[in-house]
């Protein structure tokens, strides 16, 4: 009990942001058109794709030698990327037919 | 220390421009340029990131070749891939994308873990193997989904069983997690972990049929997003955590909000035909 609650004292701020985040995150969508479903899911998929600053995190404080941890970062580092990039322009080439149709 | 600092502040913009991006992207007239504003959001982050972050040690970051390099062969592959995909195969191609990212949070997890001190919390350790066991199971989950839209996998596979066995390797999987965070993290117990997850999330996406698959897609998205908040607590990092967790709620809503475009309930498609093929047969083809 108390290594859980040292836990929460210890991340307080980031446990705020998280309880805080969680209604940011349902408030602004709540009212989206049925039209927006597909292109608003494929923008919050490029959004959750800042995961891809833990890969590079990871990748810039591997050391030299450790191979492993070079590799693995370097393909998180690919995989983070094309979830970003890729989900940016999917999203960017939904929302222009979105616009011709009307 | 002054770095961190403006690293704070343009961890808050991308947070700011995430916030704001969503927001726009949820209505017909801004949502193009929400996009814009999120990926902008995403751009300053990352950049940010990998000229100013610091870790405990007050060490910059290294290997500009290896993340500069992996930055652009994932742009190229990214690029031309979103580009030429046609417009009817986008979905599975927002499935394959949320894949990778879930891959990228599960690889990330693997190196945190052989990173790991003697006297690690188990709150840590738990971050870590949490953050490996939901983006192993976006990740397989989301390939499959991929595999039935793109039609590489035609038929809908039902073990016996199946929602049984779902459930024993969900509770296994979980078991196994808890354990290793409560004093136990060896490596075997860490890849017995990833591959239980793998297949979770290929049992999770098999038996559900191809017209709810946009579902299954929207709540992987935000499973990925909440493997994304966990490297937020993991490191610390604001930007992580509210561009994940935002993902992980708006996701959450967002595939409620679709079932409910398909008068369907979300357990319903997810169990499908438990106790009763033709019920969800029927809601599965006129969808």
């Amino acid at each position: 009990m108390d290594a859980i609650i040292t836990f929460i004292g210890e991340n307080i701020q980031l446990i705020y942001i998280l309880i805080l985040s969680i209604f940011v995150g349902i408030e602004v969508i709540s009212k989206v058109p049925s039209a927006l479903h597909t292109p608003l899911m494929s923008g919050a998929n490029a959004i959750h794709g800042v995961v891809i600053i833990g890969a590079i995190i990871v990748m810039g404080h591997a050391e030299a030698g450790n191979w492993p941890a070079l590799i693995l970062g370097f393909l998180a580092v690919i995989l983070g990327t094309l979830n970003v990039v890729g989900g940016f322009v999917v999203t960017d080439r939904m929302l222009e037919m979105f616009k011709k149709k009307k | 220390m002054i770095q961190q600092y403006w690293l704070y502040l343009i961890y808050l913009l991308g947070s700011v421009f995430f916030i704001v991006g969503l927001k726009m992207l949820s209505g017909p007239k801004t949502a193009r340029n929400g996009n814009f504003l999120a990926a902008a959001g995403m751009a300053i982050a990352i950049l940010g990131t990998i000229f100013m972050h610091t870790n405990e040690d007050g060490e910059p970051i290294g290997n500009y070749g290896w993340i500069f390099g992996g930055i652009a062969i994932g742009t190229v592959v990214g690029w031309i891939s979103a580009k030429k995909v046609k417009m009817t195969d986008m979905p599975q191609m927002v499935s394959l994308f949320n894949g990778m990212g879930g891959a990228c949070a599960a690889l990330i997890s693997l190196v945190e873990f052989g990173h790991l001190h003697d006297d690690a919390s188990p709150a840590t350790v738990l971050t870590i193997v949490a953050g490996l066991v939901i983006g192993s199971v976006s990740f397989s989950g989301s390939i499959i989904a991929y595999a039935k839209l793109q039609e590489i996998m035609k038929k809908t596979f039902r073990l016996p069983a199946q929602n049984i066995l779902t459930l024993v390797l969900l509770i296994a999987t979980l078991g196994l997690t808890v354990y290793i965070a409560l004093g136990h993290p060896s490596a075997v117990l860490l890849y017995t972990v990833f591959a239980l997850s793998l297949a979770y999330g290929v049992l999770f996406v098999l038996p559900i049929g191809g017209a709810d698959m946009p579902v299954v897609i929207s709540l992987l998205n935000s499973f990925t997003g909440v493997a994304a908040a966990f490297g937020g607590f993991l490191y610390d990092n604001q930007v992580m955590l509210t561009g994940g967790i935002l993902v992980g709620s708006a996701g959450t809503l967002l595939t409620i909000l679709m079932c409910n475009a398909m008068n369907r309930s979300l357990t319903n498609v997810i169990f499908g035909s438990f106790g009763g093929g033709s019920a969800a047969a029927a809601g599965g083809g006129s969808a």
